[in-house]
């Protein structure tokens, strides 16, 4: 399904500020996987998102989405496979078009976008029986601007957009991180439906080692570039937030520094 | 005085075309695109050579608008796969205009008087027609027909056209690769990881402004019977007039009212213009300070009255504040 192998990346690279934010990492998912990837501050998590996404390109390594070599096929194609959230709320939706304009957008991440009509009878239907499967309001406000939308509300739709032309990977960064904590809880909640209606295969980075244990069959925890701990299915299921940084200490031998790990968990 | 008027809401009908042209690459892409002052005589100057080398008007002004979206093409590609600023990108394009469509003409100057052009073709079928003498009877009958103009062709003929392009840009820009082209002015990150490539939006959204900015100095130069390289000096801030105007007077909620706008703006810059050399004081070639200071006031006037909504409002919570102070010390006394 997806597989990572051996993906290196540096920046700065000669410089005294040079920096690994990946090294010799090895991941690969089954379909179906939702893996939660957690891990403190600069440990490579996002540069993993943006690798597979195709915003960087790794320096060493090779990616594979079903089997097809990737490594180097620009963002805007690679996409087509791909669903996306960020963390940003602002960052996955178009302001100043409507909800129903941003829905159509997204509706053309997996063909080829055409000279018809974006938003037609038909699709204003669909789009309105989508909204309506999140139940938050959203299917009386189609041609509402995006810009208007709380920061909760454009991060569901965000979710919508990234989930409903089922991509073959889903990926989310931290895509709760912004929202105060009845928000990110509805998130979660939005998030967990939607992987299980459309069965994504899924990763999703988080700060909230609560959350990493709540969602997905599989947890990843990565430190200096490098995946240092993993736990499947039922080893998965019997995991703590303690033991999880106990698990660290015993790793690193050195306390978890992160501070926002320790105040959210 | 009443020339001066049919004769701005005329050339803002023919302008409106490249006012529409500023639109989608200021609004539409976000794009500052200075390209427009070389591309407008571009058309203007490609037109020109044809009609005066026998080619049929309708064509020329079509191969002149042509040559415009080559010249925006060529912007967007400065911009994307060269990296350079769109400012930077737009001046330099402009700069390099200046030198290609004086070899277009060959001249600085190249007049139309004696040409077929596409008002003198139209003119037959025009007369045929009897338009103008129907739409002349009001005139006559209310017994001022010094208030009418001497043909409404012109009038009628932009009117049509203006309003075809404006339609075939509504369409295009609710087509599902007119959204795309829309959001990546809008948030091109987002577009990219929704599978669009923005680089390929970017360079044909500026292709079509600056095709139909060229469209427009193509018929300019038939409407003049006069082609000009020095003509487009300026151009982007008329644009930029005419883009405010009408956004700020007819609103920007839907893109059919959008383009509705701008085409009035278009036609409302030039009336401001025309009431404007009616002044004594002004000549003619202070049109260029005119057309800034209408800009400046355009863009100013908004924030300015934002503000003061902003200190009234401040400054009666603090009055109401101040005596309901004022009533409590009384009490306490």
């Amino acid at each position: 399904m997806l597989e990572l192998k051996q993906i290196n990346k540096v920046f700065f690279e000669g410089t005294p500020d040079e920096k690994k934010a990946l090294n010799g990492l090895n991941l690969t998912l089954q379909e179906g996987d939702f893996v939660t990837v957690i891990g403190s501050n600069g440990a490579g998590k996002s540069t993993l998102l943006n690798i597979i996404a195709g915003v960087l390109y790794p320096d060493r390594g090779s990616i594979k989405i079903d089997d097809k070599n990737v490594t180097y096929i620009p963002e805007y194609k690679r996409s087509k496979w791909i669903g996306r959230v960020f963390q940003d709320p602002m960052a996955g939706t178009a302001p100043n078009m409507t909800i129903e304009e941003n829905l159509a957008l997204a509706l053309g991440r997996s063909k080829k976008r055409s000279l018809l009509k974006g938003v037609n009878k038909g699709r204003r239907h669909e789009f309105k029986e989508l909204l309506s499967s999140i139940d938050i309001g959203l299917e009386n406000r189609l041609n509402t601007k995006v810009g208007l939308l709380s920061g909760g509300e454009r991060q569901a739709l965000s979710l919508l957009m990234a989930t409903f032309s089922k991509p073959r990977i889903l990926l989310l960064d931290e895509h709760t991180a912004a929202l105060d904590p009845a928000r990110a809880e509805l998130i979660t909640k939005i998030t967990k439906d939607l992987v299980e209606q459309h069965q994504l295969t899924t990763l999703m980075v988080t700060h909230r080692m609560d959350q990493a244990i709540e969602l997905g069959n599989r947890l990843v925890m990565m430190d200096a570039g490098q995946i240092i701990f993993e736990a499947h299915e039922e080893e998965k299921k019997k995991l703590t937030v303690e033991g999880l940084i106990q698990e660290f200490q015993n790793i690193r031998g050195s306390r978890f520094v992160s501070d926002r790990t320790v105040l959210t968990s | 005085m009443v020339y001066a008027l049919y004769g701005a809401l005329e050339s803002g009908l023919i302008y409106a075309l490249m006012a529409l042209g500023v639109y989608l690459s200021f609004r539409v892409l976000d794009f500052p695109d200075l390209t427009v002052d070389g591309s407008f005589v571009t058309g203007g100057a490609v037109s020109a050579v044809l009609i005066v080398n026998g080619t049929d008007p309708f064509l020329a002004t079509l191969i002149g608008g042509g040559a415009g979206f080559i010249a925006g093409c060529v912007t967007g590609l400065l911009h994307t796969k060269g990296n350079i600023n769109p400012l930077l990108a737009g001046i330099l394009m402009m700069t390099a205009l200046y030198s290609v469509n004086l070899r277009i003409m060959g001249q600085p100057t190249i007049s139309l008087m004696s040409e077929t052009t596409i008002f003198s073709k139209i003119e037959g079928l025009w007369e045929s027609l009897q338009i103008d003498r129907f739409l002349l009877a009001p005139f006559e009958s209310l017994g001022i027909p010094d208030y009418a103009p001497g043909t409404f062709l012109v009038i009628l003929s932009m009117i049509v056209f203006a309003y075809v392009v404006k339609k075939i840009m509504d369409w295009l820009l609710q087509t599902e690769a007119g959204i795309a082209l829309r959001a990546t002015g809008d948030n091109a990150r987002m577009v990219k990881s929704l599978s669009a490539n923005t680089n390929s939006y970017i360079v044909v959204g500026l292709g079509i402004s600056n095709g139909l900015v060229a469209l427009s100095g193509a018929v300019i130069v038939q409407y003049n019977s006069f082609s000009d390289v020095n003509v487009g000096v300026g151009m982007i801030i008329v644009g930029l007039a005419s883009v405010i105007i009408g956004e700020g007077l007819f609103g920007k909620k839907k893109i059919a009212r959008i383009t509705l706008a701008v085409i009035f703006g278009a036609i409302i810059y030039r009336v401001i213009i025309a009431l404007a050399l009616q002044v004594d004081f002004f000549d003619a070639s202070d049109m260029k300070l005119i057309t800034a200071v209408i800009v400046i006031a355009a863009l100013i006037f908004p924030t300015w009255g934002k503000q003061f909504k902003e200190n009234k409002k401040r400054f009666q919570n603090k009055r109401a504040f101040r005596q309901l102070e004022e009533k409590g010390e009384e009490e306490n006394a």
